[in-house]
């Protein structure tokens, strides 16, 4: 049963991302379970790439220690293999094309359904490539998540007709990482998503304070954080995760502050 | 739905935000290319500013001492800014300058995409910025002066391997990040429709010259035309119009490296497979998860982990032969055209020289072998000394 639409049921969601193997895989269960614990309704479990053309350079430095580190896919699936021994919050994998197609589409994703994982997202896959993908996600129940961006004008409506699980709105140009300031322009965006489905959206690229959050879950259904959290994981490392679990809780109730 | 495509390969690959870029420069291509005023305008400048056409010269001495086909030397290297880079870059800056931008940006291996991008952001009057590993801002420091002298930034890239696939991904993000004003200058028959055909497009007069310089010669097509691949922009233009005529051989040279069995290779269709990465579905040297490989060469133009989508087509109907050649095979070419035919090829072109040198004495006298000179070795002497154990100071 996919449970993605259960992420957005308390509230604006959550939603928190790290990169699976950094520092290594150990501290990444840990920080499964408390960002949990702390408020978090989804998590994006990010499966490290070695060419990561969306990110800015706090996530692309977090591929490269993992990978560094040895961490493949498969360690990946036998980390979630555990995780669901202990906790059933909603999971997404954050990763490319050829993580995915390497593996073989309908292998790839089968192997996420056995997991129970719910939701893939693959920033390099826009709308007029997603049908390859989309047919075995479909098949095996994972919803594979759209992206709109500032730049899709009158492709958002198309997008969001065809959306499945939740959009993700990316909150300006450019790549992953923290801006000082977000304009409310994508509202707009979201805005005509809502007229074509009645589908949850949840805004992700650049938040990294309480009060970004805050003003983006106005405009949305939910706030989505990376590269803040990387950040924490990198100068931490392997102690990262009571700051990590500390800053989950601050931003859910943020996130929460103007309901 | 889905644009671009070579039978399996190509496709457009990327980030949401970018697509709205690559739909436009679609439309503005359409509009362009079959529009009489846009290709005149081209044409003067690539004849009257870049040289055009490049000579077909018949390498006498070389020929008559392998012993076997005639050899021909399509001389891009005589081009403008020494490289056949410069028919992709005056097409697609002309064409940006139409479509109301104001700034280009581009990624360079070697860095002749490089200096042939500022050199037609100085023409058009332009700003550029141009991404370049900083491991090949080390061996090819003589351009990376002679981009900053021609007006462009050079952003040295410090991230995974620091070479020319770097160089694409930070490319790629910067154009996520200024998408208004800026065009992607993109170098090679590669990344995410309507690249792969625009820059084969650009670079298909290559072939066209061949065709008429050697009917005016010979009177006759070639029996093999041979060029060296990395992305595959100057094979595809050398190519390109013989893909119908099939008695001509076609036959890529990529980069083996120290060789096919080691790990310190760039030959994609020999020890690549399928997959998708920079835009495209084509062959990447990648690992069992899809972990792109650190490829190596040690021509810093062919030291890519991919092919162009078209390239990738070509192989798998068997209509082109893409062979390796390894560094050893490349210098030794290196140092044979430039000591028998006073030609100093670049390192990149060497590996077609090479693969010329092992077949040619095969053929027949009346066969005819037309090898791509894509660009000059200036560029490469230091790197060659140092190769051969010399210590030489630019």
């Amino acid at each position: 049963m996919n449970k993605v639409q259960k992420a957005f049921e308390r509230g604006k969601a959550f939603i928190p991302f790290i990169t699976c193997g950094d520092p290594d895989i150990a501290t990444s269960e840990k920080l499964i379970y408390e960002m949990a614990a702390a408020g978090a309704d989804l998590i994006e479990l990010g499966i490290p790439f070695s060419d990561p053309t969306a990110e800015g350079p706090v996530i692309m430095a977090a591929n490269e220690r993992a990978l560094s580190g040895g961490v493949t896919t498969d360690d990946v699936f036998a980390m979630v293999a555990r995780v669901r021994k202990n906790c059933d919050i909603p999971l997404a994998f954050m990763t490319y094309a050829n993580v995915v197609f390497s593996r073989g589409i309908d292998n790839f994703v089968r192997k996420m359904a056995e997991l129970e994982m719910d939701a893939l997202i693959l920033p390099d896959v826009p709308f007029e490539e997603k049908d390859e993908f989309d047919v075995c996600c479909k098949k095996h129940g994972i919803s594979l998540i759209s992206l709109i961006a500032p730049t899709s004008n009158e492709r958002a409506a198309r997008i969001g007709n065809e959306a499945e699980g939740f959009v993700y709105c990316v909150s300006s140009l450019g790549v992953t990482g923290e801006r000082a300031e977000l304009s409310n322009e994508v509202g707009k965006l979201i805005a005509e998503i809502k007229k074509v489905k009645d589908v949850p959206c949840a805004i992700g690229f650049g938040i990294s304070t309480p009060e970004q959050a805050r003003d983006m879950a106005k405009i949305s259904d939910g706030v989505i954080v990376g590269s803040a959290i990387v950040k924490i994981i990198a100068k931490y490392g392997k102690d990262c995760v009571p700051y990590v679990r500390d800053f989950v809780s601050a931003m859910k109730k943020a996130a929460n502050s103007e309901i | 739905m889905q644009k671009g495509r070579f039978g399996i390969h190509g496709g457009q690959y990327v980030p949401e935000t970018l697509m709205k870029a690559v739909t436009e420069l679609d439309e503005a291509y359409t509009k362009y290319k079959d529009d009489p005023d846009f290709q005149a305008e081209l044409t003067r400048i690539l004849n009257d500013y870049a040289g055009r056409p490049s000579r077909l010269y018949y390498a006498e001495k070389m020929t008559r001492e392998l012993g076997g086909a005639k050899i021909y030397l399509k001389r891009e290297d005589l081009n403008h800014t020494g490289a056949h880079k410069i028919n992709n870059v005056l097409g697609q800056t002309l064409l940006a300058k139409k479509m109301g931008k104001t700034r280009v940006i581009a990624e360079t291996g070697a860095g002749q995409h490089g200096v042939a991008t500022a050199t037609a952001a100085a023409l058009f009057g332009m700003e550029c910025e141009i991404f370049m590993g900083k491991v090949d801002c080390e061996r090819q420091a003589l351009n990376v002066y002679k981009m900053r002298l021609l007006g462009a930034k050079v952003h040295p890239v410090t991230s995974g391997t620091a070479t020319l696939k770097d160089a694409v991904s930070e490319t790629m993000r910067e154009w996520t990040r200024r998408i208004a004003d800026t065009h992607y200058v993109l170098g090679s028959v590669m990344g995410p429709h309507p690249f792969p055909t625009i820059v084969r497009d650009f670079q298909a007069v290559i072939s066209k010259e061949i065709k008429q310089q050697l009917m005016e010669k010979e009177g006759r097509l070639p029996t093999a035309v041979l060029a060296c691949v990395g992305g595959g922009s100057n094979a595809m233009g050398a190519f390109y119009n013989f893909i119908n005529d099939k008695s001509v051989r076609l036959i890529g040279c990529e980069a083996a490296g120290r060789g096919v069995n080691t790990k310190e290779t760039a030959a994609t269709i020999a020890t690549g497979k399928l997959g998708i990465f920079h835009g495209m579905k084509s062959y990447f040297c990648q690992d069992e998860f899809g972990q792109i490989a650190p490829v190596y060469s040690i021509s810093a133009g062919l030291d890519y982990p991919g092919i162009g989508p078209e390239h990738a087509a070509l192989y798998d109907s068997g209509r082109a032969e893409y062979v390796p050649v390894t560094d050893d095979e490349a210098v030794n070419a290196f140092e044979y055209l430039s000591k028998t035919e006073g030609v100093i090829p670049a390192i990149e072109s060497a590996h077609a020289v090479a693969h010329a040198m092992k077949i040619a004495p095969a053929m027949k006298k009346d066969d005819i072998i037309v090898i791509n000179i894509s660009g000059r070795g200036d560029k490469d002497c230091a790197a060659i000394a140092r190769y051969r154990g010399e210590e030489l100071y630019e």
